[in-house]
Parts: C-alpha cells; structure tokens; sequence
C-alpha cells in the first residue's frame, strides 16, 4: 500500500512539475504547481513528517500559490507573445537538463557505491521516543533553534515591508485627496469674516 | 519501506524539471519564478527525506527555513514584477538590461 502511494505521488507529481513549466496559459501552470505542491506533501506524509507536510499546504498552496494567482490575473499580459523564444531555447535548456539529471544520477551512484560517508547522526535532534512529529519539530524549534527561527520571522517581516514599499503608490491626483490633519487645524476665525457692508453696496468676497 | 533512492530520483527530476522550466520561458519571470519555486521544492523533498531516514530532525527544520526564504522570495518577486509591470506595460524580461531611474 506505503509503494502504490508513493508511486502514485511520485509519478502525479513528476507530471505536473512538467506541465507547469509546460502550460501555455500561466494560470494552468499555477493550477498544475498547486497539484505538483500537494503530491510532494502526500510524500512527506508517506515518510513520517506530517507537520512539514501540512506546513507545505497551507503556505504554499495557501499563500504563495494564491499570490502567483492573483499577479497572473492582475497584470493584463498577452501570453502568446511570451511563448516567442519557446522553441529556440530548447534545444539548450534539453541539453543542460539532460547533462544536470546524468550527474544528479551518477552523484547517486557514487554515493551507493560507498566512495562518500554520510556520517551518523549526533542524536541531539533525534525524534523524541513516543511523541509525535510535530512534537519533536517543536521542543528543537523553541530550543536549540530559537535564535534561528526568530531570524526566519524577521526575514518573513522584512519581505513583507518589502513588498508594500515596492507596490505601494502615492496618490497622486488632486481631487478625492483628504488630508485630515489639515481639517482639524482648520478653526471658524480662519475661515470666516465678519462685514457690515453699507446700504446699497456689495459684499467682496 | 521505500528506499531513499527512490526519493533522490523524484526529488532530481524535480530539480531538473525546474531548470528546464528557467530556459524554456525566458521570457515569462512569472513562469521562471514557479520554476525556482519548483527547484526548491525538490531540495525540501531531498532534506526530509534525509532526515526520517538518517532520524535526525535537523533536515526537516532547515526544510522548514528554505520554505521561510521561499515565501519571501516569492513575494518580494512578485511586488518587483508588478512595479516593473506598472513601469513598460509588459513583463518581457529579456530587455531589463535597459533599465533606468
């Protein structure tokens, strides 16, 4: 049952990482990303790291997926154009992708051989006996990696600020502009005058 | 069990699949860039592996960190790609080089 499911993972998101890149319409390729996004969750469950898995869920699929969506149909852009240099660039990206997969493989062989040592591990961050996984995640997160999630928060503040000050515009047209500072400084003796205009003449105004 | 082997080979077509994806749409950032999303996809799949297989739960939380960058990285990209949007009216990016002010 554990090996279909994995196959079946493996093999679903193999298909939609290529249709992603694949897709001519950029919103199928998000669609297809997001299908790529919850295989490569259901084979994290498959070896035990649950929390990570739902992690990848709910920020991926949630978030950034969401967000790629909304630029894609945000900005008005004439997709046909963009495929232009579709087919020139093969050729190249093939080789390069082939030449990267024959080493990735022959790494693999290397490492099966026994010409590298991985090492064992130390044990400091061994999963805790009969606790789960998320439990386990959570006494090294808040422990021994305090310092470093609380950087991870930083960046994640830092790229939010970001974001704002690149997108955010200033108004820049004079009507429907209130600045309400101004109306409240603004007092009766300022903006009104009191005249007693003779008979038979005028007010200037 | 599944062996980590079988892991490693998804996890590399994953990775190739991504780079393919960067040459393929030069013209397209918005591809491009679920391309990258991609690639660091394959590296999350690589370290949890890795660490249910080795027991060591430091894999899953430096996956936990890529996944931090990566979020980041995608927004701060995006906002980059409307403001550039909002500058030429197209996001063709192979002529950037003329950027100015």
């Amino acid at each position: 049952m554990t090996v279909f499911a994995f196959y079946l993972f493996a093999a679903l998101m193999i298909a939609s990482a290529a249709f992603t890149i694949f897709a001519r319409n950029p919103v199928h390729s998000v669609l297809w990303l997001i299908l790529a996004f919850f295989n490569a969750a259901g084979l994290m469950i498959i070896v035990g790291a649950e929390f990570l898995a739902m992690l990848l869920v709910v920020v991926y699929v949630g978030a950034v997926a969401v967000l790629f969506l909304f630029v894609v149909m945000m900005l008005n852009i004439d997709f046909a154009e963009m495929r232009a240099g579709f087919m020139k660039n093969a050729p190249l990206g093939v080789a390069v992708a082939v030449i990267l997969l024959a080493e990735l493989v022959l790494g693999m062989g290397a490492y099966r051989a026994g010409a590298l040592d991985l090492g064992t591990p130390d044990g400091s961050a061994a999963p805790l006996v009969g606790e789960s996984n998320i439990e386990s995640l959570g006494a090294l997160l808040y422990g021994q990696y305090l310092f470093l999630f609380e950087v991870a928060g930083i960046i994640l503040l830092v790229a939010m600020i970001g974001a704002i000050v690149l997108t955010h515009r200033e108004n820049t047209n004079p009507r429907g502009h209130q600045d309400i500072g101004k109306q409240n400084r603004r007092r009766p003796e300022d903006a009104t005058r009191n005249v007693k205009p003779e008979i038979g003449q005028g007010v200037e105004l | 069990m599944i062996g980590i082997e079988h892991y490693i080979v998804v996890s590399s077509i994953i990775f190739v699949l991504g780079v393919l994806g960067i040459f393929l749409n030069r013209k397209n950032i918005i591809i491009i860039l679920m391309a990258i999303e991609l690639i660091l996809l394959s590296v999350n799949l690589n370290l949890v592996a890795f660490s249910a297989y080795l027991g060591d739960l430091t894999g899953q939380i430096f996956a936990m960190f890529v996944l931090t960058v990566a979020a980041a990285e995608a927004a701060i990209g995006l906002a980059i790609l409307v403001t550039y949007f909002r500058n030429r009216g197209t996001i063709a990016v192979d002529d950037v080089n003329r950027m100015k002010g």
